[in-house]
């Protein structure tokens, strides 16, 4: 929000003045209305493990992330580059593996990956993309610049946030869009609708008939996969709602069998297809891999993308992108350390108490330590886990993350953000100007999951 | 329409409309607790254990029929499918997994209607209290089919939860007639005799018709008029020929790869309904015309749930 000599930023400005105008109680009194309307409108997740409450709402935060529009173009060239370079990745480990045989990524690293499907080799997708729908975790660092935290190829999820937040806000304070002209990300559904629909094989001589399958109400993004099929107008379905004859999927409706081009899967791989993966799976559809290899369905995102978003492999992606287009990577990444590498390891040992070590598997702000806030005890245990298997965590350095004014219990105070922007990959790759911001609630904290009390924010670029 | 979906608000709305028939039968058995016998008395508490088809289950836990032990067991056992408790639960569950192809309205309807459930059940209903209790079951079911009458899209959604209620309704109208009547009427040679008023009168009232006879017939209550209007008389409401005008409207704008076997047997009952009298069927006995009614809308039941529905 403030530059190096505490001015307050340009782009930030229109809305520090509401701020400053606007009488605590009615921003206090917005917010308790915000609550309501999620509420009313049943935006919840569920929580894993918790019993107690099956659904919650996820604070919302009223004051948005604001983000200049030169910021977000060179931000958005650089999301494009990355993707671009991690779906050539993808094809590529699928098929000659060139980057490996020029020894970039050690051979192991990949074909040895759990996340690694050998039913995907040689398999050819249209456009050679897998990761349809990627979601590229971004911090911005206190010196300005823009780092790339995470990758999530598989199935990103957040995007319903964003939109409903951006809902809110209009409807909670329509006088502060006519202030400042913030870019729309409302059309996000119908460049969804559009990418899934182009992901379909060119043999289909329809429109592509979309369904988006989901576990079922008990997964903690449902919420967003019911919203998101009703945005697009396509059925939201369960595995036991598909079926597969003669390699083709159709759905059960009531008006009989009915042909499913293109599957927005929100459930991971190994649940797909209980004759390819888990034979336990009773959330997949049983042939659905034999259909995709025959080309009759196609799959967003595509099985074994978990290879390329992985933590351990994230360190190579500037490689990638200098190894598969040429180019300078336009987004950095955080410097990490790989605990599988002795060098990297003893370093990690040593500066434990600074840096933040998280699992390379992990996900959802399970499982990782931040050096900083954890006590002795903590610290000790830690050490004795990374000891015992190394090559399971990466280590990266406490960034001083740039905060975002945020409504707290004392009034509005500054909090850490974080910012997933969603990457739609199709012939093109598109997304729309913003993205989830999440905040971290609590004074200093780091982790803005929700899952560990972390909220969300609208996000405006504005020109 | 995703068959899955369009089960669910099948079963959604038939659970609710059982949970009212619930509540409509338990209030008739309240209201006549205080009259007759002691073996009048002890007919009168069995007759709910007869229509739902519960009695087995009901002595297998417990010795004796009284009140207490009836509402206990049919409106607030989480055990027993049939109970009030176990309808609106199963009601919002089916609701919940398909609440985003619902309108919120239906669904914070049932959601809500299932919280206070919930909240009411370790209050004591007996008395006024039970009175007060089986007329919110009431209540929050007219508001739940308001709700949906008022807020959805006409389309297949509609049309199954028309369906679903209907089918419903019919089934227990026909069940509280064959069961009350019998026990009111225990000859057919005693239709014309002396009549127990309030049992008459309660029996209507269940199904919301004591007015209704008045202003139809504008007689004294005969027992062939009491089952003429529960089964032909199109403008009551809950009659089985009512029930099936709905049925047979909703079931008409549905398409199904194999739906005709159930269109042939909805329009098949919808014509009998509609071309009997009801001279006719005592001829043939009541019993013997409702058990027949009973098992045709079990049989199109499962021609619905076949060619819609998938599998149950």
């Amino acid at each position: 929000m403030r530059d190096a000599n505490g001015e307050v930023r340009p782009h930030f400005r229109p809305l520090a003045e509401w701020l400053a105008e606007t009488p605590p109680a009615r921003v206090a009194e917005k917010r308790r209305e915000a609550d309501l309307l999620f509420h009313r409108v049943g935006i919840t997740f569920a929580v894993y493990g918790d019993k107690q409450g099956d659904e919650r709402l996820i604070p919302f935060d009223i004051v948005p992330r604001v983000i200049p529009k030169a910021e977000w173009d060179a931000l958005e060239r650089g999301l494009k580059q990355r993707v671009t370079a991690l779906n050539r990745f993808l094809h590529d480990i699928y098929h000659g593996q060139a980057i490996l045989k020029a020894g970039i990524i050690p051979e192991e690293q990949v074909t040895r990956h759990d996340a690694y499907q050998p039913v995907m080799r040689g398999l050819n997708l249209p456009n050679g993309v897998y990761s349809h729908i990627a979601g590229i975790d971004l911090v911005r660092h206190e010196d300005g610049n823009w780092y790339v935290l995470e990758d999530n190829l598989r199935t990103p999820s957040g995007v319903s946030y964003m939109l409903e937040n951006r809902k809110m806000m209009l409807r909670l304070f329509p006088e502060l869009f006519a202030r400042q002209q913030v870019l729309p990300v409302e059309h996000y559904p119908a460049l969804l609708l559009e990418t899934l629909r182009g992901a379909a094989s060119p043999r289909v001589p329809r429109d592509a008939s979309v369904v988006v399958l989901t576990p079922g109400p008990h997964n903690s993004a449902y919420f967003e996969h019911a919203f998101l099929a009703q945005q697009m107008g396509v059925e939201l379905v369960e595995g036991s709602d598909l079926f597969v004859k003669d390699e083709r999927v159709f759905m059960r409706t009531t008006a009989g069998p009915q042909r499913v081009d293109v599957i927005y899967r929100r459930i991971d791989d190994a649940f797909l297809d209980p004759l390819a993966f888990r034979p336990d799976s009773v959330l997949g559809v049983r042939g659905l891999v034999a259909a995709y290899r025959a080309g009759n369905v196609a799959l967003a995102n595509a099985i074994g993308t978990g290879v390329a978003d992985d933590k351990s492999t994230y360190p190579y992606v500037p490689e990638m992108i200098r190894f598969y287009l040429g180019e300078e990577p336009i987004l950095a990444n955080v410097q990490t350390w790989q605990c599988r590498k002795p060098d990297d390891l003893k370093y990690v040992l040593g500066h434990l108490d600074e840096l933040v070590v998280k699992e390379v598997q992990g996900s959802g702000g399970y499982g990782m330590l931040v050096g900083p806030a954890a006590t002795k005890a903590q610290l000790k245990a830690f050490r004795t886990r990374l000891r015992a298997n190394a090559a399971n965590y990466i280590a990266q350095p406490t960034l001083s993350l740039s905060t975002c004014p945020t409504f707290v219990a004392r009034g509005i105070a500054p909090r850490h953000v974080d910012l997933r922007p969603f990457v739609l990959s199709g012939k093109e790759v598109k997304l729309v100007p913003g993205g989830l911001t999440r905040v971290a609630l609590k004074a200093g904290s780091l982790v803005v999951n929700s899952s560990q009390g972390g909220g969300t924010k609208d996000t405006w670029v504005v020109d | 329409m995703l068959s899955r979906v369009a089960d669910r608000i099948f079963w959604m709305s038939r659970q609710m409309e059982r949970a009212e028939n619930m509540a409509r039968i338990l209030g008739v058995t309240s209201d006549l607790a205080v009259f007759g016998s002691k073996e009048v008395r002890q007919q009168n508490l069995i007759a709910p254990l007869t229509i739902t088809g519960t009695a087995e289950d009901f002595f297998a836990q417990h010795g004796a029929v009284t009140l207490k032990s009836l509402i206990e067991f049919l409106a607030l056992n989480d055990a027993s499918a049939s109970s009030i408790y176990s309808c609106l639960r199963l009601a919002r569950e089916s609701a919940h997994e398909v609440r985003w192809q619902i309108t919120s309205e239906m669904w914070e309807t049932l959601n809500a209607t299932w919280l206070e459930m919930r909240g009411l059940r370790r209050a004591k209903l007996d008395g006024a209290a039970a009175m007060k209790f089986f007329d919110w079951v009431k209540e929050r079911s007219h508001l739940f089919r308001g709700v949906t009458y008022g807020t959805i899209v006409r389309g297949e959604a509609f049309d199954f939860s028309r369906i679903g209620t209907f089918l419903e309704r019919a089934d227990n109208t026909a069940r509280i007639l064959d069961v009350k009547y019998h026990l009111l009427l225990p000859s057919v040679a005693d239709v014309g005799g002396a009549l127990d008023y309030y049992q008459w009168a309660a029996l209507l009232r269940s199904v919301s018709s004591f007015e209704t006879y008045r202003a139809l017939y504008r007689d004294q209550i005969l027992p062939i008029r009491v089952a003429e209007l529960f089964i032909l008389e199109r403008r009551m409401p809950r009659s089985l020929a009512a029930c099936f005008d709905q049925i047979t409207v909703a079931l008409g704008r549905t398409r199904g790869q194999q739906d005709a076997p159930a269109k042939r047997l909805a329009s098949e009952l919808n014509a009998r309904l509609t071309h009997a009298n009801i001279e006719e069927i005592f001829q043939g006995g009541l019993h013997e015309y409702l058990e027949s009614c009973l098992e045709d809308f079990a049989e199109l039941g499962s021609r619905i749930q076949r060619a819609y529905l998938g599998a149950a």
